[in-house]
């Protein structure tokens, strides 16, 4: 709202006003996606913890006893919380950091259909497209780079899955793996958090509504902008609109 | 210390024509002349009775000295942008003959004022008759020689200068170099030096402007130079550090000399900790040892020697720490308050909310806050220190923060080089305030 109505304010947008709200809103973005992504992953490392241990204690019904399988389903359960909670989901990665100059090509790969999730990233404006268990990384600038270390991503990932599956005797390279899969999965729980908040991006707010400050990048922001957004909800397309 | 009420100037009514907002106050080297700019790009120049009629417990007043429009609407019909006529900052320059010069500039173009008194005029023409018409020379028949003779006073305020489209974004500060032959102009994202005599440049010696404008993280806030050191100027930034730049390095101060950053407390972050840490203003010391900055919760005093945290730190209103949310409804979170030295650097001041301004002793460790208010404004009247009660059960004549009026807002404060005398700019009114003396 005060993006919005910085642009029919006399004297222009301001540039550092509008800064300081895109911090904001990038915070709160934080704030909302930690908190989702720890209340998922609880859910998530309750379910495989139980698995594993039961699994532990199906290899070794002679062993353990019944009591201290549920002091090592304990342990396993507080060691890996405590990692979530400690860990800091690196969710700002980025395939390509350096924007390139003007590119010709400004076709943005986002699908929208009921089962993708699209995020935007405030900071590198990488479009991250979560479509069917697979991810594709753009960059609003630069689709060629982006491309192949999208693939090679989303190979990885594949890979992920496969070890964790087929290894139950490491424990410790199990919990690595799902510290790897952690951070493409915060980026699923983003599917209601695009859809309902409130967020804006540095695009929109700089590409349409900067028209004539910038040099001649301003255009190419714009149309950027325009397609980066399309992926995203009808409010979005409102902000841009205006 | 005690403050006593020495003059209001501006309407009384409450109704506040926007055009009459205060938007700068600066005293001039000697402290004769104060000049205030306004929303409405008109300056007002005020001067102190230099003869002293009264007794001496009452300081010379400040009257009307000049009044002009330094700055109008314009339209920028190529960006489809409208420039604000508003006077961002005024910037006087040493005296070196009988005129005064400022400084003065709005979003976009700065504009160097003569200000020039004219109390002869001339009388005796031989070709003109006193209105000027042209005499008819056959009814010319003898020759005399022009004379001056005493008139009324008369202010005299006429552009010299006029630096314009050389800054993209909005202008934020000016600052005089101690040079007296060339100043500089930062807005958002870029700082020029220009020379005073010459407009039709200027030298880029700072530009944060980011290959990719989407990769933009902080905007310069305000930038000065140092009062002694003609090569040196510092300049803030919305992040809350401040670089200071030697020009002798290099032609572009892209990379800085000293960067003065304090860590943050992690304790008090929240999702407005961007937007509270953003100094809004930076000043130097008289003595160029030290430099102050302000942001939105504090003043913060730094050695120059001593980049890693500052070297006194004052909490100006503390208690809005848990109102962050809602002054970030009603925008007050953007306000951009300045602050300003005494004479002798020994205390500091900046404004609040509620007409409050506050004042910090810096040996004595000692803080006032003060109101400026017409309740208060009988001639010397002493005023009464205030206090806010942050929570609890509030004392008598307390105020509590729930009751804090927002939009009474103190942003521009300016002291007298030399004395102590205050001006403080409520919204459209300019209050005078000096010291009581025994």
């Amino acid at each position: 709202m005060k993006i919005h109505n910085s642009r029919t304010q006399r004297g222009g947008i301001k540039l550092h006003k509008n800064l300081l709200v895109s911090y904001v809103l990038r915070n709160a973005r934080q704030v909302y996606i930690k908190e989702k992504y720890a209340e998922i992953y609880r859910m998530q490392q309750y379910e495989e913890v139980m698995t594993v241990c039961n699994e532990i204690q199906e290899l070794n019904p002679l062993d353990l006893d019944a009591e201290d399988a549920e002091e090592e389903r304990a342990a396993c359960c507080g060691e890996d919380f405590q990692r979530g909670k400690e860990q800091e989901p690196a969710y700002y990665r980025s395939c390509c950091m350096e924007a390139p100059s003007p590119c010709d090509q400004l076709s943005v790969n986002i699908n929208t259909h009921c089962n993708t999730t699209t995020v935007l990233d405030l900071d590198t404006h990488v479009v991250t497209t979560v479509d069917n268990g697979y991810i594709h990384q753009d960059c609003c600038c630069d689709t060629f780079q982006c491309a192949p270390s999208a693939q090679s991503s989303a190979k990885k990932r594949k890979m992920d899955f496969s070890y964790c599956t087929s290894d139950f005797d490491e424990l410790q390279d199990f919990t690595t793996t799902r510290k790897r899969l952690r951070r493409e999965d915060c980026l699923y729980s983003c599917q209601e958090f695009t859809e309902t908040s409130n967020i804006s991006t540095l695009i929109s707010i700089f590409g349409s509504g900067f028209s004539g400050l910038l040099s001649r990048q301003a255009d190419l922001e714009q149309i950027c902008s325009k397609q980066a957004l399309a992926g995203l909800g009808a409010w979005t397309r409102a902000i841009v609109a205006f | 210390m005690q403050w006593c009420f020495s003059q209001v100037k501006g309407a009384i009514d409450d109704d506040v024509a926007e055009a009459d907002i205060i938007s700068t106050v600066e005293f001039n080297h000697t402290g004769e002349l104060l000049a205030t700019g306004d929303k409405g790009g008109r300056v007002v120049i005020f001067q102190q009775e230099t003869e002293n009629k009264n007794p001496p417990q009452f300081r010379s007043e400040y009257n009307v000295y000049s009044t002009f429009q330094s700055h109008e609407p314009e339209f920028d019909y190529l960006k489809s942008l409208e420039i604000e006529e508003k006077i961002n900052k005024i910037r006087w320059l040493p005296q070196k003959n009988a005129a005064q010069f400022l400084l003065s500039t709005n979003d976009k173009t700065i504009k160097l004022w003569k200000i020039s008194e004219r109390d002869k005029r001339p009388e005796g023409y031989n070709l003109k008759e006193e209105d000027g018409r042209y005499k008819d020379p056959n009814s010319i028949t003898k020759l005399q020689v022009p004379v001056l003779i005493p008139m009324d006073l008369m202010v005299e305020a006429s552009p010299r200068r006029v630096f314009a489209n050389a800054h993209t974004y909005h202008i934020n500060s000016i600052s005089v170099n101690s040079d007296n032959e060339t100043y500089l102009s930062a807005d958002d994202l870029r700082i020029n030096l220009w020379n005073l005599e010459i407009t039709d440049r200027s030298f880029n010696i700072v530009d944060i402007k980011p290959a990719n404008m989407e990769e933009l993280t902080e905007v310069i806030t305000a930038a000065e130079f140092h009062p002694h050191q003609c090569n040196t100027f510092v300049y803030s930034s919305s992040k809350g550090t401040i670089r200071m730049c030697d020009m002798r390095a290099s032609a572009l101060c892209d990379r800085h000399t000293k960067l003065f950053e304090e860590p943050e407390d992690p304790s008090n972050r929240s999702f407005f900790s961007e937007i509270i840490s953003s100094i809004s203003d930076v000043k130097f010391s008289h003595n160029g040892r030290y430099m102050m900055t302000r942001d939105y919760l504090s003043v913060k005093i730094w050695d120059l020697n001593m980049e890693s945290r500052p070297v006194e730190t004052y909490q100006v209103h503390e208690y809005l720490r848990s109102k962050l949310c809602s002054l970030y409804e009603n925008d007050c979170i953007f306000d951009k308050f300045e602050c300003c030295w005494n004479g002798d650097d020994s205390v500091v001041m900046t404004g609040s909310y509620n007409n409050f301004f506050r004042m910090f002793e810096r040996g004595h460790r000692r803080d006032v806050t003060l109101e400026a208010s017409r309740e208060n404004s009988k001639p010397l009247q002493v005023l009464k220190p205030r206090k806010v009660c942050a929570g609890g059960k509030r004392k008598k004549d307390e105020i509590s923060v729930d009751s804090l009026d927002f939009n009474k807002k103190i942003l521009h404060t300016a002291w007298h080089p030399q004395d102590n005398i205050i001006a403080v700019a409520t919204t459209n009114n300019l209050y005078i305030f000096q010291d009581k003396v025994i």
